[in-house]
């Protein structure tokens, strides 16, 4: 807000004195105020670092006091130079700053960490993407840690069981969500029923992913003991990939009908009622005029939640058990989830006396976990802004 | 242009056949069905649970044992667990809050055009990382970094029975899991309340700035008023999402009995992390005593769930959103 | 292809609030009649009775008999379906599918119905309902574009075309020009005085220039003040209802002294 205050107004060229200052200027602080207290802070806040760190100087410690003394110095300076309001002000601009600021470092962090940790032993045994662990044991990374053998092992059975699992869920969870919120927003009229489902969906919101897991564990269980039997064998069955998919549904059926009712609302009222001035059925007018015309929104809706599932680790884990072979089939057998294959592979190395191999086994996993998510999220966000109809004329 | 084929739907009458009704009944049907198996599946939840979890709430009538194998009571086995959820939970709160509702403000009220959507797309990105990712960070990156913290904290406030005790050389400590979940709830909480501080009357807020008032004052007088119910809300939300979360406690917590000091290392445990240690190899009875503690995780989400709901609803006639 | 509309004692209520009361109008096939009156009076819930689109809104129902040719359109056995391929329907805003092109649209009453037919007939209807609109000329060269490309007046033109394609003995127009410019406007009126040769032509509109212009008939509903439901208060020839109305709500009204 710095006017220049030479060219101010023509009616004023008889005001005397060459340099002329501009009321609405006037009582600011010079622009330079800043580098001035930041200087001082970053001074200041080295010092202090030193004392109180004794002998050695900590980088960390030294920036955040530095930030600290920024914040108060220029809110200091700005109630001295100016006023209490504009130093307030200023105050909490720094600070939301601030708080933006700080949220960037652990989100760098981690990205960081995953891609520096990943990114070179994918480069370098780029196999781990079509091997799994079959075979592998302990002495295969005291090998690769002590003699520097190539890294053993792979993660494919990690990849083929989050398809098969993310799939089968997608294949579950999708119709229902679809057809709820078709009811919810066609049907249901805001009717008491309509409006339990949405109660009840919002409660389904807010189950902890574990207990989905136990939820899908106990259900698999009780069926099982109850129409075949409860020998060991038929307990051992429990743990497959229908069971995980079962509790990925649990998840992902909320999100599904909260984007999907979402997008089906905005789909206009003068799109329906042109439909059934014409003479269409309800059902038609659903699937023919309101279903694609929403479509985007509900592809990319029902992307992110493929996405979400995809990172779930916890619910997998109590549902599908861990193996180290590549099983596709999942309504047999356990199978492994690339995010339990990480957590696995962290929390028991393969050779818990060299962890190493195991680490960088996981570490490229992430990278692998984290790439596919994020495509996940870009296409969806590409199908929703790509193939949005044009907006009719208003 | 034969008359038969260009009015196939057209009738002389009204009355007549009522061809295609069926879809319509079919369909509503099927889409009726999809809700109420919603309302099954919740229900089988907690039916489910509650039934597996029967042998270890009460052994002597739905088990051959009289207690449970962990400890005495059940009670006596699951109130450590639930406190440590609890808590790191709320230290996760504490933290994400502040540093939340400052991103959410810089994007609605502070930052331009230009900014506020990359910035909002950046935390998009951070809600997206899976939660085995920002355990393995916490684990290996953030525990290390903490050490020194503790070590200070322990120095200088050692006297308050948070920071007392030795102090951990690993950093896996409940306080380490209560950042990593703060950091994993900072995008649900700033999404959460981004959308409401936008919601946010144009005319209040230009009202505010025409009386001259600053920035800072125009937040507070019109933006805070209009959005305490939904940062409320979204805070109740984040503190659901941060009950439930596994994987990264798991991960960053090494687990133990209950402490107050949450520095020490082998100290506390939480009910997902309890269950994800323990379950993949727990059979019968142990089996029952963490779906049991499952259990109790789903009531408390449950009901701070219904609280955050209750409280926008209760708010929402004077939101003026609608 | 054109029918005759006797509305006897129609009420119209949405839940329990009555919205239109007791109308009783004869309209005669082949004309056009306006409706008239101030905002709130029920012209447009009427309207909507005629082909049961009230009945989209949650807790809308009519009593009373609404009959088409003689036949009661609120008969039991009467499916509202087939009702709307009889009385077809041009709304306040045009409203073009989105997601279709000019022709689909054109074609949309048979398409979302399952209808299967040649290119051949297709094409036929296309030409033929867009000349019956006058598009035919502006839009023949790119009947594969989407029809939101379209100019106002050009949309809502081709919303007359797709309810003239199913061939209809109706056609109902709620405020078609509202949302128009003065230009098209002018399309649309000097549309509704050929449609009226071949269908039933009823209007609701706002504007009473416009009433007197295209409108062999006009009824003028009115309402006692809010709350209380809307009457049909006169229904004449045009130019009596403008020049010699014999109920002095209607003069007041016609003449600009309220509404």
């Amino acid at each position: 807000m710095t006017i220049s205050n030479d060219t101010a107004a023509p009616q004023r060229t008889s005001v005397p004195g060459g340099k002329k200052k501009n009321s609405l200027t006037a009582g600011q602080k010079p622009g330079w105020t800043w580098i001035a207290v930041l200087a001082g802070a970053l001074v200041v806040a080295a010092g202090i670092t030193a004392l109180l760190g004794g002998g050695s100087f900590s980088w960390v410690g030294w920036l955040v006091i530095a930030a600290v003394l920024y914040v108060l110095g220029m809110y200091l300076a700005t109630r001295v130079i100016e006023n209490s309001r504009r130093a307030t002000d200023g105050l909490w601009r720094n600070l939301v700053w601030a708080a933006f600021l700080l949220a960037l470092i652990p989100l760098i962090s981690v990205l960081w960490t995953v891609a520096a940790n990943g990114l070179p032993t994918l480069l370098e045994t780029p196999q781990l993407l079509w091997r799994d662990m079959q075979g592998v044991t302990g002495s295969d990374d005291i090998a690769t840690q002590t003699e520097g053998a190539p890294l053993a092992g792979g993660f494919l059975h990690g990849l083929v069981g989050t398809l098969m699992i993310t799939l089968l869920a997608t294949i579950i969870s999708v119709p229902i969500g679809l057809l709820t919120s078709i009811y919810l927003v066609e049907y249901g009229r805001g009717g008491w029923f309509s409006r339990a489902i949405v109660f009840f969906v919002d409660v389904m919101t807010g189950i902890p992913s574990i207990v989905a897991g136990l939820f899908a564990f106990a259900a698999v269980q009780l069926v099982i003991t109850t129409f075949i039997g409860d020998g060991p064998r038929q307990l051992q069955m429990v743990k497959m990939g229908l069971s995980a998919a079962i509790a990925l549904s649990v998840l992902m059926i909320p999100v599904v009908v909260r984007s999907t009712e979402e997008m089906l609302r905005v789909v206009p009222n003068e799109l329906r009622e042109a439909s059934y001035a014409l003479g269409v059925r309800k059902w038609r007018t659903i699937f023919k005029v309101v279903l694609p015309t929403a479509m985007s929104g509900i592809a990319s809706g029902v992307t992110l939640s493929i996405a979400r599932v995809t990172g779930e680790t916890a619910p997998i884990l109590v549902t599908a058990g861990y193996i180290a072979t590549t099983n596709w089939n999942p309504f047999d057998g356990w199978m492994t989830a690339l995010p339990v294959y990480i957590y696995r592979q962290l929390i028991n190395p393969t050779a818990p006396a060299a962890a190493d191999p195991s680490a960088e086994r996981a570490w490229a996993a992430a990278l692998v976990l984290i790439v596919i998510v994020m495509l996940l999220n870009l296409i969806a966000r590409i199908v929703a802004k790509a193939f949005a109809p044009k907006k009719t004329g208003r | 242009m034969t008359d038969t084929a260009t009015e196939p739907s057209r009738r002389t009458s009204l009355k007549g056949s009522r061809g295609g009704e069926a879809g319509d009944r079919v369909f509503s049907g099927l889409a009726l069905t999809a809700g109420i198996v919603i309302l099954l599946v919740l229900a089988f939840v907690a039916v489910f649970l509650l039934i597996e979890s029967l042998p270890a709430l009460w052994p002597e009538a739905f088990s051959d044992q009289d207690t449970i194998e962990s400890a005495d009571t059940f009670w006596q086995y699951v109130w450590p667990l639930m406190a440590g959820t609890l808590i790191a939970s709320i230290i996760a709160i504490l933290l994400a809050t502040p540093v939340a509702v400052g991103i959410a403000l810089y994007i609605s009220h502070y930052a331009p055009r230009s900014i506020a959507t990359p910035v909002g797309y950046v935390i998009d990105l951070l809600a997206a990382i899976p939660s085995v990712v920002f355990g393995a960070w916490g684990m290996t990156v953030l525990a290390g970094a903490m050490v020194p913290i503790y070590a200070w904290l322990n120095e200088y406030l050692g006297w308050i029975p948070l920071f007392g005790g030795t102090p951990t050389t690993t950093g896996r400590t409940l306080l380490t899991s209560g950042v990593v979940l703060a950091v994993m709830i900072l995008p649900i909480i700033t999404s959460l309340c981004r959308e409401i501080f936008l919601q946010t009357p144009k005319l209040h807020e230009e009202a505010a700035l025409a009386l001259g008032a600053t920035r800072w004052e125009m937040v507070k007088m019109t933006v805070f008023p209009f959005a305490r119910a939904g940062i409320v809300s979204s805070i109740m939300l984040g503190l659901g999402r941060a009950l439930g979360e596994t994987m990264a406690v798991t991960l960053v917590l090494s687990p133990g009995i209950f402490s107050w000091s949450l520095i020490q290392s082998g100290r506390n445990a939480t009910i997902p992390s309890e269950i994800a240690l323990n379950f993949p190899e727990a059979f019968g009875m142990r089996q029952s005593e963490l779906i049991a503690a499952g259990l109790m995780l789903f009531i408390i989400t449950l009901a701070v769930n219904m609280v955050a709901r209750w409280i926008v609803s209760r708010h929402k006639e004077f939101s003026g959103a609608n | 292809m054109s029918k005759r509309i006797d509305a006897v004692d129609l009420n119209v209520y949405y839940g329990n609030f009555r919205a239109v009361e007791g109308v009783n109008i004869n309209i005669e096939p082949r004309s056009v009649t306006a409706f008239i009156g101030p905002s709130g009076c029920g012209k447009t819930t009427f309207l909507r009775t005629i082909n049961r689109m009230h009945e989209v809104l949650p807790g809308a129902r009519a009593e009373g008999r609404l009959l088409l040719d003689g036949e009661d359109i609120y008969d039991p056995g009467v499916d509202p379906v087939t009702v709307r391929t009889m009385v077809g329907m041009v709304f306040q805003r045009p409203n073009p599918f989105p997601t279709m092109s000019i022709r689909d649209n054109i074609l949309a009453g048979y398409k979302l119905n399952g209808t299967r037919m040649s290119k051949s007939t297709a094409d036929g209807i296309v030409e033929k309902s867009l000349r019956g609109a006058n598009l035919w000329n502006e839009v023949k060269d790119r009947l594969d574009k989407p029809g939101s490309g379209l100019s106002g007046g050009q949309q809502q033109r081709l919303c007359i075309a797709r309810s003239i394609a199913v061939e209809p003995d109706v056609i109902l127009m709620d405020e078609p020009c509202s949302a128009l410019d003065p230009i098209s406007t002018l399309a649309i009126e000097d549309l509704i005085n050929e449609l009226k040769d071949n269908y039933t032509v009823v209007i609701v509109t706002h504007n009473m220039q416009q009433a007197a212009r295209v409108a062999d008939k006009t009824a003028f509903f009115n309402i006692a003040g809010t709350g209380k439901p809307g009457k049909l208060i006169e229904y004449d020839d045009t130019s009596v209802i403008f020049n010699n109305p014999s109920n002095k709500q209607t003069e007041d009204y016609v003449s600009g002294r309220f509404g």
